[in-house]
């Protein structure tokens, strides 16, 4: 385990040293003190002080809102497209390192997306712990407010300077060309530490109630809970709660032809599972019509599908708050709805 | 992370298949037969294939032959959507795009062998059960015996009518009809199709029952069963959902914590008690 420590100034000679030698994507600013990931042109566009982006930059990057899948004649046959693009993510925070991890897990099992793996395998993902927590983060409630592994390279800003530690092979090669970084030394480890410990009670801004990892038993007996009605009676089903969410990956595939019918395109677009008409077969019937239906099943799947779906302890809520930012009528807060659960429902 | 795959297959990425005959069985309802450009697909009753038309887009469809069947294999298409609107307006040599085929929850083949089985068809719901129900007829010394219950809405939306005839005159199985609404030209059953079920001679208790038809049917077949005190793991039903990717990623046909078009789209009834959004 190789952990390095480069000053800030030398950091950013050596961030624009790689954008020099490939594409690096990062935290910028972004109108109304926002913040996105974007791609970097310089190092003087690199925030990793932000609190959170507007989209998760692991949607963003390896399943993009719109991405062709093929294209094709019409008549004739179909190729696929695959994006062979190298890149350095640099920046992404735990939370969404975490959400990362497990799509990465989803679109490798059962049926293998060469599409989406593509791109995970021609990325370098440099991770970077919290400096400013935003107003909704509750990463500590769902054990994603540090992460120890996932990464190829984990940056952790120690006030003068970064520690930067590899985690694979990648991050190794990374190290290497930061020639003018030292080792780490204890000291630099325990300020680490330090940082570790205090976003551990920074970044809990909604608490829960229980341990994480005990969601899916909870949700086992909340089927029929009131919750669900009374929350989505306000639901505007706008889909803003998918938009934002880092572990959502739900699609719809479309194709689009060219005007003279000749050739054309499949796409894979993001959707929405609280979208009206998400379930809705040829015929008409809807299997999901009711908000709550809808409602229910966002949060089910976050605290029980999804996790046991890949064995995961940590749920597929990895607590980034967007969605408790981007929900107007503010029901869509994860922890409101399994704090009331267990207030209601108990704990054994 | 997940390991890269060596043969890069792309689970989207379709493969020509030529129209063989394209028949229209009434007028919403058509026949295709298919045959691969490349290799001939190897499937299982139960299991569906993405249908592609480019420029369209692509649609899940039922495999109505039986893996018995050698001269490609067969798919009913009903007219409902773009893509469906299209496909009826296939001929003889046209090409289309087929991804599949799908879904590892099927009709249980090995385990009804030396069983009695029930097949309950609503309307279009025979489409999906007749891959099974030609599979049996082709290997009938393997199954006791075959029941076979139809219900369509009337006289005019019935098809496949030679094949049902066919049914009808065997004497090694029990085929029984009904229409939900006669007129002058039907002689036969008239009601919903559980109006059949006293009139099966075979004993439920240890046959195999497979269920199909659209959605509001299966709540009304299986309240009518319930007075049979029949096993659940003994009942099958095939669901449908939104089937878009059929690979189990774009979450549409969802039900619960299943993927209709992963680990169905054939269930044991027993194994929806967890899923309150089947039924």
């Amino acid at each position: 385990m190789t952990i390095k420590k480069i000053s800030k100034d030398a950091f950013k000679k050596f961030v624009n040293e790689l954008i020099r030698q490939q594409k690096v994507v990062g935290p910028c600013s972004a109108p109304g003190d926002r913040f996105e990931f974007e791609q970097l042109e310089s190092a003087d566009q690199l925030r990793l002080d932000y609190d959170v982006t507007l989209r998760p930059p692991n949607r963003k990057y390896f399943l993009p809102p719109v991405e062709t899948l093929l294209t094709y004649e019409v008549g004739g046959g179909y190729q696929s497209v695959h994006d062979n693009a190298e890149f350095i993510l640099l920046g992404i925070h735990p939370y969404d390192l975490v959400a990362l991890n497990q799509m990465d897990q989803i679109f490798s099992q059962d049926n293998y997306d060469s599409h989406y793996m593509k791109r995970r395998h021609n990325a370098t993902v440099v991770a970077c712990d919290v400096v400013t927590p935003s107003k909704d983060v509750f990463a500590a409630s769902m054990g994603t407010a540090t992460a120890k592994s996932g990464f190829d390279v984990l940056l952790t800003d120690i006030g003068d300077s970064y520690l930067m530690e590899s985690g694979s092979p990648k991050g190794d090669k990374l190290l290497g060309k930061a020639k003018i970084a030292v080792d780490a030394t204890t000291k630099d480890l325990e300020k680490r530490q330090k940082v570790w410990k205090e976003n551990q009670n920074r970044l809990n801004k909604h608490k829960l109630k229980c341990d994480c990892s005990y969601l899916p038993k909870l949700l086992e007996k909340a089927y029929s809970h009131p919750v669900w009605e009374e929350k989505a009676k306000t639901c505007f089903s706008c889909g803003s709660c998918n938009q934002v969410c880092p572990t959502c990956y739900c699609f719809n595939i479309q194709d689009d032809v060219s005007w003279d019918f000749v050739k054309g395109k499949r796409q894979r677009a993001w959707d929405g599972c609280l979208l009206d008409g998400f379930t809705k077969v040829a015929g008409g019937h809807e299997f999901r019509k009711k908000r709550e239906d809808r409602f229910r099943h966002r949060l089910y799947r976050k605290g029980k599908y999804v996790p046991e779906k890949i064995g995961s302890k940590t749920p597929a809520c990895v607590g980034c708050g967007r969605c408790v930012h981007a929900c107007l009528p503010d029901i869509a807060n994860p922890v409101n709805v399994y704090n009331r659960l267990i207030d209601d429902l108990g704990l054994k | 992370m997940g390991k890269q795959s060596t043969i890069e297959k792309d689970i989207f990425l379709p493969l020509l298949a030529t129209v063989k005959k394209a028949n229209l069985l009434n007028e919403t309802e058509l026949y295709l037969q298919l045959a691969m450009n490349g290799e001939p697909i190897d499937y299982v009753p139960g299991q569906f294939v993405e249908v592609s038309l480019a420029g369209i887009g692509e649609a899940p469809v039922t495999i109505t032959s039986s893996p018995t069947f050698k001269d490609g294999f067969e798919l009913v298409v009903r007219k409902v959507g773009n893509v469906t609107n299209a496909i009826h307006k296939l001929q003889t040599g046209d090409k289309l795009g087929i991804r599949g085929p799908f879904g590892k929850g099927v009709y249980p083949v090995e385990e009804s062998k030396g069983r009695d089985i029930v097949f309950i068809c609503g309307g279009i719901g025979l489409v999906p059960q007749r891959s099974f129900i030609n599979y049996v007829l082709d290997n009938r010394d393997d199954y006791e015996d075959v029941t076979i219950l139809l219900g369509t809405k009337c006289q005019s939306q019935r098809f496949f009518i030679d094949e049902l005839q066919s049914w009808s005159k065997r004497n090694d199985i029990q085929f029984l009809e009904t229409v939900d609404q006669g007129d002058d030209c039907w002689n036969g059953n008239v009601g919903v199709v559980t109006t059949l079920i006293p009139k099966i001679e075979t004993k439920l208790k240890s046959a195999v029952i497979l269920i199909c038809g659209p959605p509001i049917m299966y709540k009304f077949v299986l309240m009518a069963l319930k007075e049979y005190d029949l096993s659940r793991e003994n009942i099958y039903l095939n669901l449908e959902r939104r089937m878009k990717c059929g690979v189990g990623k774009c979450g549409h046909c969802q039900i619960n914590r299943c993927y209709v078009c992963m680990d169905g789209p054939v269930f044991r009834y027993s194994d929806l008690a967890t899923m309150p959004e089947a039924i």
